[in-house]
């Protein structure tokens, strides 16, 4: 195995990764997938290990997906809720990190509001570091799912062209795919109200476009669907959620122009009728639910690699025996 | 106030205020300068110093430092922050009033000035705030304040969002010959900005404030000094527009001056990656283009002066996630040396330039003593050694605060001797 292919000690997104490296999880993760499947899902791969999952956002799907990963390996878990207090999180987190450490932990999964969190402790603990999405920076598992689920659903993700749609400002979920997706070889645009486009993305190496249909005539394989933050509309950055639908919505009218099928993809959790229609969310091109079954085994890898599992070895180690993480 | 007299022989005397750059003595007495030229014998009783390769120099000014006192003492006091100025060459630095309570009176300037009497380092001189408590509502009382000692007058830390407010300070401030300087920003474009928008602030995630919501600002204000016929000064410019309207207004014989910090003139917003706190400051740290006009400027004029925007913070305060650490850093005791290296050492300015947009220009923009050679005038006086190399090293600091994002950075170029009205604050 080459040195590149490692992972590193933490993970806290996807910019600065090799595509070595993200092939390496999504593979990685295949042989988890069937753990999922099983009657009795369990294997000891990191058995003794202890995980802090410590969300200082409010999240009910990549909590619990983390939380099964890492209990589907058997590793032991804390969930702690801390939610944004009076007191500088800044301090706090500092606190956190350090009354952590004398814990003797192994690993963190961090979600924050803060931009580099997840990067400010990874720098200050010894334990290994796994984003689970700061602020408007990266969701690296996010992507990775993603991933996972293209390449399921196409067999290869090089040349696929790929739309992410919405709000691109405010979205980790769209940097980290936009790198992971670069990385590998697809060719990646961004569509959205320009209220919504950050400054200089275009420099990314991404097309953009300001309407979804300009998208589907570029030839879109896939569109992932970005979730409209409500408090979007509050602050002004959009007149309201129906003109958002009727200007900006994924629906059955606008994929039609489309002579192949599109995928369609969605981070959850979704505002029907709003960035998306149901017969959309709930149609044959859909993947959305794939989505999060994939999301279950990609953290497995992840937390498997980090833990110093050996990627040759991931098979062997679901297998019932002995684990292969501690080597 | 020292009673012995103290010669500079052998070194090169750079006296922006009369164009002199020359090999000469200089000779201080009695708190002023008594003679400038080759051979001056020394007087009985005279200190005698061989500065040869050495520069003798008007002390270096400083118009803008936030020094905590009164209300955050743990970060910087007067005292501390008089010392770190003489450390770095500064025989005058003016501190803005966002303290705690907010300086905004006579009685609170007048606080400042005797806290500046007894801490015997570089002369601080207090800026006076615009408004009551820095709200933007109610002027302050400028006459009062001038009276007491301050210099100018300043919201700084907040801009002046009301032009209602901005024009009638501008006008009020003509009485007493102060002028009004602006941190030149709008806030609604700016709210929740944490660092320069553009590509960088894209890839991290972080809220950009766009060079827009300084220039609009610093197109109002010049607006305002033109209808007005006050002097609006523009706090620390970063933006290349920005450049562009201030000469324009210069053209026009706009009565504006502005002034430009080291770190815009050395850092572009690269600095933040890695979410850096160091790199955190207000105005933001813009790209390399913004540096370059911002240079360009300060060499034909546009921008009158360098000024620190000394900021002190504890460390714990940059100690955090991008988003909660406050902005500003400290640099008195680098501005300097960083000016020096990036420009100077780098053939971008040559010395006497340098020397000029750090002593005798600011000097002239806030009307104070100091910033020239001339027989008569105050002694405040600096001994640079251009060529001397030195590692930032912030723990050693003069200042309470070590809140530097060139700790680390090798810098060439430092002042050796500090004279304060004839008395000597600083050796190295």
């Amino acid at each position: 195995m080459s040195a590149s292919s490692t992972l590193g000690k933490d993970l806290t997104g996807l910019e600065h990764m090799t595509p070595e490296q993200i092939r390496l999880i999504l593979d990685t993760a295949e042989p988890f997938k069937e753990v999922s499947e099983r009657p009795i899902k369990k294997v000891p791969a990191l058995r003794g290990k202890t995980i802090v999952n410590l969300f200082f956002e409010a999240s009910t799907r990549t909590r619990i997906s983390f939380e099964f990963a890492e209990k589907r390996l058997s590793a032991d878990t804390v969930n702690v809720a801390a939610t944004g207090s009076s007191v500088s999180k800044g301090e706090t987190l500092v606190d956190t990190a350090k009354n952590l450490e004398a814990m003797r932990i192994d690993m963190v999964v961090i979600r924050h509001g803060s931009s580099g969190a997840a990067e400010f402790l990874g720098k200050r603990i010894a334990s290994n570091v796994i984003n689970a999405g700061d602020g408007k920076h990266e969701h690296p598992t996010q992507a990775l799912l993603d991933l996972l689920t293209i390449r399921d659903k196409h067999g290869k993700i090089e040349g696929l062209k790929v739309c992410l749609v919405g709000d691109v400002l405010h979205s980790r979920v769209a940097r980290s795919n936009l790198w992971g997706l670069t990385k590998l070889g697809a060719d990646v645009a961004v569509c959205g109200p320009w209220t919504l486009m950050p400054r200089g993305i275009e420099e990314l190496g991404v097309t953009v476009f300001g309407r979804v249909e300009e998208a589907i005539e570029w030839g879109a394989d896939v569109l992932n669907v970005l979730r409209l933050q409500l408090e979007r509309m509050e602050k002004g950055f959009i007149p309201s959620l129906r003109e958002y639908y009727r200007v900006f919505g994924v629906t059955p009218e606008r994929l039609e122009r489309s002579p192949k099928p599109i995928t369609i993809m969605h981070p959850g959790p979704m505002n029907r009728g709003v960035e998306i229609d149901s017969r959309v969310a709930d149609g044959a091109h859909s993947v959305i639910l794939d989505q999060v079954t994939n999301g279950v085994a990609v953290r497995m890898a992840v937390l498997y690699l980090l833990a110093g599992g050996r990627a040759e070895l991931a098979d062997a180690a679901k297998r019932a025996g002995g684990g292969g993480a501690s080597e | 106030m020292s009673d012995a007299a103290i010669l500079l022989q052998g070194g090169r005397v750079i006296d922006p205020s009369r164009d002199l750059d020359e090999a000469a003595d200089v000779l201080i007495q009695d708190g002023k300068i008594a003679a400038v030229g080759r051979g001056v014998s020394a007087p009985p009783g005279a200190t005698v110093r061989n500065v040869t390769g050495k520069v003798v120099a008007p002390g270096l000014v400083d118009l803008h430092v936030h020094l905590r006192e009164p209300g955050n003492e743990d970060e910087e006091t007067v005292a501390s922050g008089a010392r770190a100025a003489a450390a770095g060459g500064f025989t005058a630095i003016c501190a803005m009033p966002n303290t705690d309570p907010v300086t905004d009176n006579q009685a609170a300037v007048g606080f400042i000035v005797r806290q500046s009497g007894r801490a015997g380092g570089a002369r601080v001189h207090p800026i006076g705030a615009i408004s009551i408590g820095q709200k933007g509502e109610r002027l302050a009382e400028f006459g009062e304040m001038a009276s007491a000692g301050a210099v100018a007058v300043s919201d700084d830390g907040k801009p002046v969002v009301s032009s209602h407010l901005m024009r009638t300070a501008l006008e009020y401030a003509r009485t007493f010959g102060i002028p009004v300087a602006d941190h030149c920003e709008d806030p609604a474009l700016a709210a929740g900005g944490v660092m320069h928008e553009g590509l960088v602030s894209t890839r991290l995630g972080l809220k950009g404030i766009p060079s827009a919501a300084e220039e609009i600002m610093v197109a109002r204000n010049v607006l305002l000094a033109e209808l007005t016929s006050g002097h609006v000064h523009l706090c620390h410019m970063s933006a290349r527009g920005s450049v562009a309207i201030i000469r324009d207004a210069k053209e026009r014989g706009i009565k504006v001056t502005a002034e430009v910090t080291p770190h815009h003139l050395t850092l572009t917003d690269y600095a933040c990656e890695e979410y850096d706190t160091h790199a955190k400051m207000n105005p933001p740290l813009r790209e390399a283009a913004d540096v370059a006009a911002l240079r360009g400027g300060l060499k034909d004029g546009v921008i009158d002066c360098i000024a620190s925007d000394h900021a002190p913070h504890a460390y714990d305060e940059k100690e955090a996630a991008f988003d909660d650490a406050p902005f500003g850093i400290v640099g008195l005791e680098t501005a300097f040396a960083v000016a020096h290296t990036e420009l100077v050492s780098a053939g971008v300015f040559t010395l006497p330039d340098l020397i000029k947009r750090m002593s005798t220009a600011p000097a002239r923009v806030f009307h104070l003593p100091g910033g020239t050679l001339a027989p008569n005038a105050v002694a405040d006086v600096v001994v640079l050694d251009p060529s001397a190399k030195w590692t930032v090293d912030p723990g050693a600091f003069h200042s309470k605060s070590h809140n530097s994002p060139f700790a680390g950075r090798a810098l060439t170029g430092r002042a050796i001797l500090t004279i304060v009205a004839g008395a000597i604050v600083h050796e190295l």
